[in-house]
């Protein structure tokens, strides 16, 4: 039944279709400039974060779940229950997305208007927080209770086969909420998928505040003025972090290949392995003379285009569209921003190399270790 | 002479001596009273006595910053119920998980802690996303904003460590490979870039046993060393360092000002 439809899917869920499918919706979804907020709205996607378009979300998330629990591969996946965390995560994000772009969109409105946002209470107006707040604590803090103990009471906690460092499961995964950085080991060697990246990743969200330097838009919810901060924010944790979770747990398979959703797990699918290294492309496929012996000649090409792509660009945006941040920032601020920004675009970049050429490393020098 | 209106038992038993000497104040009926009521309290007094109306609005704050702490409390109390069954070797690790849930009557503090971390994890995430979304990190609040992603990390450090402990396959797998990254580590791993650097004429300073994953590890491979390590750092180290950085954490927020709001 519906075997068309579950093919369909499965091809859709192929991290290049998904993703590319996504980078050309986010804009428009979180439109980072006025020109993406003119088609935002010319296309209606405002309506999502209104009570219809949260009940249409919810509706279709629920949809696809339940369609699942009918599937026999599917619902293998999804009645783990170590991955009941990853719905709960996927309803939440929608719900708290949903909630927050709502009431970001409803102070759009009153700011446009010249009206105090919906945070406002003049100054005098205060409440006790006995009873105000401590009850609003309790009640949370019951119902969180309740729920744990539902959960807990309706879903023993697995325990697999005892410990054995000679048997290693296939495929062998990360808890979950690490599936971002193994996914991303796909792409990149360790040293940058698990050590350099996640590091950034810290250093990059302490660094927010004082990179951020618009004071405007704190206290309350808001969108409209602070569109383009808001758009890296939930491009790095939708589709950087959360994204690549749900495409590990619910996608990834056997020898970490991608599985459709509907499709079977198979130990025995072969995907052919034939990444070659820019180093190749340029010596042996366009120039026909061999790989040179120097390492570091012989990967020249990827590391100047890496110094350009780190050193240049910055230049280049500060001459062009982005003088006007670099004026307000300062260039310091102005080149972490970009580096940050640069460091983040390099994951996807990667990802569409690997696809269309089957690129394995831009850079690579294991000698020393030093792949990219 | 008007008769009394006789005292309800409640009202008799809050003005009670024994009462008093552990409350100090009545039931919070008058103002006064419900103010005092959080000031004597060390619990309560974590919340200034009065405040602004949105402040306490649950579609502001959604309430995560405290839901977080809180399943970090049921995490704790779970926690320590489960460590009077669990011995941390090799030998026992698994039987005793085991025991737990074939033996102790009417048991869910393994699914209370297990389910509990996967939630706090979810929590603090939307968290942060609420912080970021009403701009709460901007001045004066930005390094509370900093000592919140350490708590986040912290956090995934602490349900990492935790993974081990069960010492199932799943266990042991989902840390080799986790770990495994920091063999990686630039100058610190032994097959990371630059570590070949770090050596007094032909001898490595860096190997297989005295890297970074050596250090996390206590030995070579996920085994004996590797469970001491996890266990010690999930119950005792990480638990003390994150309660430090929660003090500030709540110090912070009331000392940049309370909850954020608009001006
Ligand atoms: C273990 C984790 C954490 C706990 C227990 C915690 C707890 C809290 C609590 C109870 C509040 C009061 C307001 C509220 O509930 O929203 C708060 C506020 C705050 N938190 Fe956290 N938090 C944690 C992690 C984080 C993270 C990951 C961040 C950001 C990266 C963060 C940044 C902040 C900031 C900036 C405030 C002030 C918000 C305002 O004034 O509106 N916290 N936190």
């Amino acid at each position: 039944m519906l075997d068309w439809l579950k093919s369909v899917v499965d091809f859709i869920s192929t991290p290049s279709i998904s993703l590319t499918l996504i980078l050309l919706m986010f804009p428009f979804v979180f439109p980072p400039t006025a020109w993406f907020e003119t088609w935002h709205r010319r296309l209606g996607l405002h309506n999502l974060w209104t009570n219809r378009g949260g009940l249409v979300m919810f509706s279709v998330i629920t949809l696809i779940f339940v369609w699942g629990f009918t599937d026999v591969n599917f619902s293998k996946i999804l009645g783990k229950p170590d991955n009941v965390p990853i719905m709960i995560l996927i309803y939440s994000v929608f719900f708290f997305l949903w909630l927050a772009m709502k009431s970001a969109y409803e102070n759009d409105a009153h700011i446009a208007a010249g009206e105090p946002v919906q945070e406002y209470y003049p100054p005098e107006d205060k409440v006790l927080v006995w009873p105000d707040l401590v009850y609003i604590e309790l009640i949370a803090l019951i119902l969180m209770m309740v729920f744990l103990l539902v959960w807990s009471i309706g879903l023993p906690a697995p325990l697999e086969e005892p410990a054995n460092p000679s048997l290693s499961p296939n495929p062998a995964k990360a808890p979950w909420y690490f599936l971002g950085l193994q996914e991303m080991l796909v792409y990149f060697d360790p040293w940058l998928a698990g050590v350099v990246f996640p590091s950034l990743i810290i250093v990059g969200l302490m660094a927010i505040p004082y990179l951020d330097s618009d004071r405007k838009g704190s206290g309350y919810y808001s969108f409209a003025g602070r569109r383009t901060a808001v758009f890296v924010f939930l491009f790095g944790w939708l589709v950087l972090w959360v994204f690549l979770i749900v495409v590990g747990t619910f996608f990834r398979g056997p020898n970490w290949n991608f599985f459709g959703p509907f499709e079977e797990w198979s130990v025995t699918k072969v995907v052919p392995l034939i990444n070659i290294n820019l180093s190749e492309y340029v010596w042996v496929k366009l120039l026909r003379v061999g790989l040179p012996a120097n390492p570091l000649v012989r990967e020249s090409v990827g590391i100047i285009m890496l110094v350009l792509y780190f050193g240049l660009t910055p230049v280049m945006l500060a001459r062009g569209k982005l003088r006007p941040l670099l004026d307000k920032l300062g260039s310091i601020r102005y080149s972490l921003i970009i580096f940050l920004a640069l460091a983040m675009v390099l994951l996807p970049i990667k990802m569409y190399l690997r696809w269309t050429l089957n690129l394995h490393y831009i850079i690579s020098i294991p000698e020393a270790f030093f792949n990219i | 002479m008007a008769e009394k209106k006789p005292k309800s038992r409640l009202t008799a038993i809050s003005e009670s001596p024994v009462w008093k000497s552990i409350f100090r104040t009545g039931i919070p009926v008058t103002r006064r009273q419900r103010m005092m009521g959080i000031l004597n309290n060390v619990f309560l007094h974590l919340h200034p006595v009065r405040l602004p109306k949105h402040a306490v609005k649950l579609k502001y704050t959604w309430c995560m910053g405290g839901l977080s702490f809180f399943l970090f409390l049921v995490l704790t109390i779970s926690g320590i119920l489960l460590m009077f069954y669990y011995r941390p070797t090799v030998e026992y690790a698994y039987t005793d998980i085991m025991d737990l849930s074939e033996q102790v009557p009417l048991g869910i503090m393994r699914e209370l802690h297990r389910w509990g971390a996967h939630a706090m994890v979810i929590a603090v995430w939307l968290h942060m996303f609420r912080v970021f979304m009403t701009g709460s990190y901007k001045p004066p609040r930005e390094f509370n904003w900093v000592v919140g992603v350490l708590l986040m990390f912290l956090t995934l450090f602490l349900s990492f460590t935790g993974y081990l402990l069960p010492w199932d396959q799943l266990a042991i797998w989902a840390i080799t490979v986790g770990s495994n990254m920091a063999r990686a580590t630039p100058f610190l791993g032994h097959e990371g870039p630059g570590a070949s650097l770090l050596a007094i004429g032909d001898i490595n300073l860096v190997t297989m046993s005295s890297d970074v994953r050596f250090a996390l590890l206590g030995g070579r491979f996920v085994g004996e060393g590797a469970l001491l390590r996890f266990y010690v750092l999930h119950c005792i180290g990480l638990p003390f360092i994150i309660m430090i950085f929660m003090a500030v954490h709540f110090w912070r927020v009331r000392k940049d000002g309370g909850i954020s709001g608009p001006v």
